[in-house]
């Protein structure tokens, strides 16, 4: 039995999500231009979604999805080597364009070093903050434009055209796709963590619509930091972050009362403390004590007083309420 | 959301044999993967229902069972829990999961803070009322 067009369609969705960062962090490096690279990657999707739900979803979805995108990048690249040559037979100077990399080496480094460099690209400071935020989660979380502007009650168009212009900003800066050496990475890091930290703090302390708490954003950083995490494990600050994310994660069922009314944390239930966030919350914030020290902007934020204030939390952060592990990490 | 992903037991993880070399070299490659999308939150593999324990309770008795229980294949081996943005993904992610040889894996949504919005029970509610107001004598200024 085939599956219905809905399940199929909602089976590209989920691929989608799950694989579009490494894709456009692939194609990325292929084509050294993320806007290029998150086109190429949405006409693979056009085409999955025109395919997959007469051929059905092939079994190996990510890599159906690279191949079809990276042969269009291939020509896309060939055809501008064209040009150039033409360009430099006709005695013109190849229009700025960068060398064609060499392609199919380019495709076999690690996966890892991709996702660092897109979402350092996604969060350069060249970008504004609404930009960032909008850019990291469309290309590191993999939501659609429609559900960041769900998210935070923008119109769609709002967003689409943030979108829009951040690529454009970055193609005109010629931002380049990789990893700063030396003492630029930590700067650029922490520009993530602040963009991390911006969606957990809207998912935590609403700044707009009806609803005090949003927890889908929240769970949106919570991802892209554990993410982060993963792509650079050395770094004590990423942590940190995650930690102090997941300890305040812990009490989003305690800070809202029966009628949707705010609870004060020294009010709060502490038995509706989500324990498994505290848990993983806890042992991570110790973490960054044990690490190498590497000074970085950020490193004693999750520990500062306004960072700690700053999503919500009550003006007595040490309250009665806290527990040891909540209290340690505050301090 | 959050999902639970529940591995049901077969009559090897009831027996008690660990998975061979390969198949725990592939679980290990697939968990990472899960980890590294943030998917993760927890997972735990289960000793043998032989080293479990029941209790049944009736009326005011607790009556203990000792394992094994019989029903293999309602039984289950480990679980996940994993950060998902809807249950489309979970499978997704499932699906990529290396088993093989007709297991069968459950997928289950984990409840979450709205979900209870229309579910709390006039019952649950006197309880947060009464909470409430016990908060209030201890705190009254914050009222």
């Amino acid at each position: 039995m085939s599956p219905s067009p809905g399940a199929t369609r909602a089976a590209i969705e989920a691929v989608w999500r799950i694989e579009s960062p490494r894709l456009i962090g692939g194609l990325a490096r292929l084509v050294r231009d993320v806007a290029l690279a998150e086109d190429l990657a949405h006409e693979a999707l056009v085409t999955a979604l025109e395919r997959w739900p007469a051929e059905g979803v092939p079994a190996n979805p990510g890599a159906w999805l690279m191949a079809t995108a990276r042969n269009r990048g291939l020509d896309q690249l060939r055809r501008r080597r064209l040009v150039d040559e033409r360009h430099r037979e006709l005695g013109l100077a190849a229009a700025g364009a960068p060398d064609a990399p060499d392609l199919e080496a380019a495709i076999d480094e690690d996966v890892g070093d991709d996702l660092l460099r897109l979402v350092l690209v996604a969060c350069h400071p060249v970008l504004a903050a609404e930009a960032r935020v909008a850019l990291t989660l469309r290309l590191l979380g993999g939501l659609t434009t429609a559900e960041i502007a769900r998210a935070f009650l923008v119109p769609e168009a709002t967003v689409a055209q943030r979108i829009v212009r951040a690529k454009r900003t970055l193609t005109e800066a010629r931002v380049p796709f990789e990893v700063p050496k030396g003492a630029d990475l930590p700067a650029r890091l922490s520009s993530v963590l602040e963009v991390i930290y911006l969606v957990f703090n809207e998912g935590y302390a609403a700044t707009a619509g009806d609803d005090w708490m949003r927890p889908a954003l929240c769970e949106d950083a919570l991802r892209l930091g554990r993410i982060l995490a993963g792509l650079v494990p050395g770094e004590a600050e990423v942590h940190g972050l995650v930690a102090l994310m997941e300890l305040h994660a812990s009490r989003t069922r305690a800070r809202v009362g029966p009628g949707g009314e705010p609870v004060l944390l020294a009010d709060q239930d502490r038995a509706r403390w989500d324990q498994l966030l505290v848990r993983r919350g806890s042992p991570r914030s110790r973490a960054p004590r044990r690490s190498p020290v590497r000074s970085g902007r950020t490193r004693s934020r999750p520990r500062s007083r306004r960072a700690t204030r700053a999503p919500g939390a009550p003006a007595r952060p040490t309250g009665r309420a806290s527990s040891r592990s909540t209290t340690r990490s505050w301090r | 959301m959050r999902v639970m992903v529940v591995v049901k037991a077969s009559k090897e993880s009831e027996a008690g044999e660990m998975p061979s070399e390969q198949i725990l070299a592939d679980m290990g490659k697939f968990n990472e993967e899960l980890v590294r999308a943030g998917v993760m939150l927890a997972g735990e593999g289960l000793h043998p229902s032989s080293k479990g324990k029941r209790v049944r309770f009736s009326g005011r008795q607790r009556t203990v069972i000792d394992g094994p229980f019989a029903e293999t294949k309602e039984l289950i081996a480990g679980f996940w829990l994993w950060q998902v943005r809807s249950m489309d993904e979970a499978l997704e992610w499932l699906k990529r999961a290396p088993f093989d040889g007709g297991t069968e894996i459950e997928l289950r949504p984990v409840f979450e803070a709205e979900d209870f919005g229309k579910e709390f029970t006039p019952e649950l509610r006197a309880q947060e009322e009464r909470l409430r107001a016990e908060i209030e004598r201890q705190h009254p200024q914050h009222q």
